[in-house]
């Protein structure tokens, strides 16, 4: 429903003048609430054109009873000034009117309210975590579970005169590396916490937007009426990189989901598996890496058999292979000079804890440290890889690091 | 702006003001801190008004191209702090300081040390929070709502934050003691509650939602601090606290505090308007007690800013229905206003202007007010530019036009000299177009979905934002004529102003000389019905 009213037009006139950027919203409307793909989205839209309707009559009204003062009642024109100054009836009457009129917008916003409430019966359930700056989810009693994060065309082009044309970057800042797959027709629900800071969940295309907070588990549903791509973002401020954790759901018909999913469970959780639709190429895949199983437990310790140690990888392969897992995961904060932005954020350029013992610096990619997040879902190669880069760049003397090393700092 | 000759006193020459910067320091009249006040206002209106244009320049194009995405946090944050508690609330202690007491008929404020030191707190308190731009972590960046576990984070400069709203906060509470406690005990005979001056009622009411809950903002900032340096877990999950809980606190304060920025707006448009229709105030009971509901509303509407958080179904549709309820007192006032315009006999000086201005585009901030309360459609305007832009027109062409109209209105009387009309004109033209092509497009970005506080955007973004900074910009420049003119009058130069100086003005400030000598009303004057029937009606003045 693409109602435009007068002003919008002037509005579309001159947004044609200004002539750039005419893609297309990714919410599919460029004025309005997008109408969505579920129930709720459609009931919300319908909710929102209502109210505005209901604006817009009260506005020509009231508006046309103050402008035609305006022009009619001037001195200039002889106007000479009436003496009535109170009418209870009057009062009575502007004060009751709005008041039938509002209970007419309650009663609607109500039952819809109720219904979004309603989370039981759920076909699927997915605990999403929200994290500076990417979100987890989480398959629940499936045993998949990945991070998505912001896709690494669009994190290089984003940085600070990183001198990209972000017009040429395809959906700029609405990308990313693994989106959440869904099934489409399934009531499905959103366990939704986070680890660090509040963030929020929102789909625009599916009316869902929840906060995520630590400590609390939020739940919400959808029920997607067609398959496609749907993108949002985090809506609730949540420090530096806040613009830049964007949502992507790949919504797909259930017998595609079925097999999508059988095939992460068959890759055990391996994170490097893009979704079959990924929109993004995989930023952080190491190609010489595929000789070995890179199985990465999220939460738990490696399996054994990821101990690849006596393969070995020659240091320009590490460090060739590292560049490019720090540029999509480590620049933001500790800059492409490794320079840091202290004091949050400290230099990595002649650290004391980068020059010294190597499994020092493996634990805290693994675990995290204050602001640091941690990145246990970087395989063990991309973790020997990074850590490796950071040993021998800007003047750090440190050693090289084997995935066979995160394997066991891992255990 | 206020210094006057006071020749007229010449019994009483010792009560003239001190010589020099000393007199500015010392001072309790009334008048001099009304000033001081106002010229605080100002200029931090003016340091507020260049990081909006930080921000805007930063969002003129998709891509960063001047700032970090940490810095430009920071800007959103200062900007807000600094447009809230630095800009419009000390304007309207300012505007409070001049005319309360000439309103009402008394000598000045009742507390005036009390009211020497409320001033002179906030240049230290926004030194303190100004101060952490300058330190290695940078300025608060965690958004002015201060949600931990996110303010938690922020580096040295975080007990700069919470000391400097601290320090605001004593000084609101003190300029509200002083409004509330001069306008109970202090009226001229005659002068009953329900004859005062609108602005008068409303500042009153604002004094009350003041004392009641600055204290509740200190006491949650208080709690943030402990969390961050004493071991305590008031906000932090992990320790067995709440963060949420921070959140109904700080909304506690923060859903009255919006209408601590809007009712002294209400009532200076009440006041401006009879005055340029001719005509009586229409419905002068029913907007007192509109305002009063306003104000009982205000306690019991704060979760509406956190739909999303996750309350129960019950919470929820109890904080939707009373946040529509608002509309109906608030709908009362614009009826009334039009219904003063209604066979008035109009005339369209700057102040006018601006006063219907307020009336239109306040009146648009509150439909889209309207659209917010409802609950599952908040779920998708939440946190994006469409609250931005619903709060910027309650606050800007709102709160901010009726500060402007304010100052118009009474700057003859302040300097005895009229300001340029021509050059008021232009002002208004200038600013109300601009105001729109700012804030306008950003009902569409939001809609399309673009979020709050971000220092970079999807390409399909970029033509409203483009706009929206032509518009910024604009309208910042534009307040240079208004800087300029004002400039004038109170350097004695322009046409001097006779003592009634609106042809259809009333009050009690019209009695006195322009200009306004330092000292007024030493001896209470008598009320009479002259002067209250343009509020009420000569009917009712008895």
């Amino acid at each position: 429903m693409q109602k435009m009213l007068g002003w919008a037009r002037v509005g579309a006139l001159v947004s044609c003048l200004f002539g750039s950027g005419s893609a297309l919203a990714y919410t599919g409307a460029k004025w309005n609430l997008p109408e969505g793909v579920t129930e709720m989205s459609h009931e919300v839209h319908h909710l929102h054109m209502f109210v505005f309707w209901i604006c817009v009559v009260i506005g020509i009204v009231v508006f046309g009873a103050m402008f035609y003062s305006v022009f009619a009642h001037r001195k200039s024109k002889g106007a000479v000034a009436a003496s009535f100054h109170e009418s209870t009836l009057v009062e009575i009457i502007w004060t009751a009117i709005p008041f039938v009129i509002l209970i007419g917008m309650a009663i609607p916003a109500a039952a819809t309210l109720v219904k979004m409430d309603d989370t039981h019966n759920a076909d699927i359930n997915i605990k999403i975590t929200g994290y500076q700056w990417k979100w987890q989810y989480e398959y629940l009693g499936e045993d998949v579970s990945y991070f998505s994060t912001l896709a690494a065309e669009s994190n290089r082009a984003r940085q600070l005169n990183s001198g990209i044309d972000v017009y040429t970057v395809p959906n700029y800042l609405v990308d990313v590396d693994h989106p959440l797959v869904l099934p489409v027709g399934k009531k499905i629900r959103f366990l939704i916490t986070s680890n660090d800071v509040i963030h929020a969940w929102w789909v625009p295309a599916f009316a869902v937007k929840k906060d995520a907070i630590p400590g609390y588990i939020n739940e919400v549903w959808t029920k997607i009426d067609e398959p496609g791509t749907f993108r949002g973002v985090c809506a609730e401020l949540c420090g530096r990189d806040h613009g830049f954790m964007p949502i992507v759901v790949k919504a797909l018909p259930e017998d595609e989901f079925k097999a999508w999913l059988a095939e992460q469970k068959s890759k055990g959780t391996e994170v490097a598996s893009a979704a079959p639709v990924a929109a993004a190429p995989v930023p952080a895949a190491v190609a010489v890496a595929a000789a070995a199983p890179a199985a990465t437990e999220v939460a738990a310790a490696a399996p054994a058999a990821a101990a690849p140690a006596a393969a070995g990888k020659s240091k320009d392969e590490l460090l060739a292979a590292g560049e490019k897992v720090y540029k999509t995961n480590c620049i933001a904060c500790h800059q492409a000079g490794g320079t840091g932005m202290p004091p949050t954020f400290p230099p990595l350029a002649g650290s004391k804890v980068v020059n010294g013992p190597k499994d020092a610096v493996i634990q805290q990619v693994l675990h995290g440290k204050n602001m640091m997040p941690p990145f246990p879902q970087l395989s063990n190669d991309d973790i020997a890889a990074v850590t490796s880069y950071v040993h021998s760049s800007w003047g750090n003397k440190g050693e090289i690091v084997q995935a066979g090393d995160v394997a066991a700092a891992r255990k | 702006m206020a210094h006057t000759d006071h020749a007229h006193h010449d019994d009483h020459a010792h009560h003239g003001p001190a010589p020099g910067i000393m007199r500015w320091i010392k001072t309790t009249n009334h008048k001099d801190l009304g000033t001081l006040y106002l010229v605080f206002a100002f200029t931090m209106f003016f340091i507020g008004g260049l990081m909006s244009l930080v921000i805007r320049a930063e969002l003129f194009h998709p891509g960063l191209q001047f700032v970090r995405p940490e810095f430009f946090n920071s800007m959103t944050t200062l900007h807000a702090l600094v447009m809230i508690f630095g800009g419009v609330m000390p304007a309207f202690t300012g505007l409070a300081n001049w005319m309360v007491p000439m309103q009402i008929g008394c000598s000045d404020l009742a507390l005036p040390r009390v009211n020497n030191w409320g001033f002179w707190l906030l240049p230290f308190a926004f030194c303190l929070l100004l101060s952490t731009l300058f330190m290695p972590s940078g300025g608060p960046a965690g958004g002015w709502t201060m949600y931990p576990p996110l303010v938690l984070q922020m580096g040295e400069g975080f007990p700069f934050l919470i000391f400097a709203i601290h320090l605001m906060g004593i000084s609101s509470i003190t300029g509200a003691i002083n409004v509330a406690v001069t306008i109970l005990n202090m009226r001229a005979p005659g002068m009953t509650l329900l004859k005062m001056p609108l602005f008068c009622w409303t500042w009153l009411i604002t004094a009350y939602l003041l004392i009641a809950t600055m204290p509740v903002l200190a006491g949650a900032v208080t709690m943030l601090l402990t969390d961050r340096y004493f071991g305590t877990s008031f906000f932090t999950a992990s320790g067995g606290g709440d963060p949420v809980l921070f959140q109904h606190v700080f909304w506690f304060f923060g859903h009255p505090e919006v209408y601590i920025l809007i009712l002294p707006a209400f009532g200076i448009v009440s006041t401006i308007i009879p005055t340029f229709a001719r005509k009586t105030l229409f419905g002068y009971d029913s907007m007192v007690y509109a305002t009063a509901s306003i104000a009982f509303l205000s306690f019991i509407v704060w979760a509406h800013h956190m739909f999303t958080v996750g309350m129960p179904l019950a919470g929820e549709l109890f904080f939707m229905f009373s946040t529509m309820l608002i509309a109906v007192p608030t709908g009362v006032k614009v009826f009334n206003w039009v219904a003063t315009m209604w066979r008035g006999s109009m005339s369209f000086e700057t102040p006018m202007l601006f006063a219907v201005a307020f009336v239109f585009l306040f009146t648009i901030g509150g439909f889209s007010g309207l659209m917010l309360a409802m609950a599952p459609v908040d779920f998708q305007y939440h946190d994006t530019y469409f609250v931005v832009a619903h709060f910027h027109y309650v606050l800007v062409p709102g709160a901010v036009f009726s500060i402007l109209a304010g100052v118009y209105y009474w700057i003859p009387k302040w300097t005895g000299r009229m300001y340029n009309e021509f050059w008021g004109k232009t002002h208004f033209w200038l600013s109300a177009i601009f105001i729109n092509v700012t804030f306008f497009p950003q009902h569409f970005l939001g809609l399309a979905g673009m979020q709050r506080r971000v220092p970079d955007y999807a390409v399909q973004f970029t033509d409203f934002n483009e706009i929206s900074t032509i518009g910024a910009f604009g309208f910042f420049l534009a307040q240079f004529i208004f800087i300029f003119n004002m400039i004038k009058c109170m350097s004695k130069k322009g046409v001097p102003a006779t003592d009634r100086v609106w042809e259809g003005a009333h009050g009690l400030e019209w009695t006195v000389p322009s200009p306004a000598p330092y000292h007024t009303f030493e001896v209470p004057p008598y009320v009479g019905d002259d002067e209250t029937q343009s509020l009420h009606g000569a009917a009712k003045a008895h």
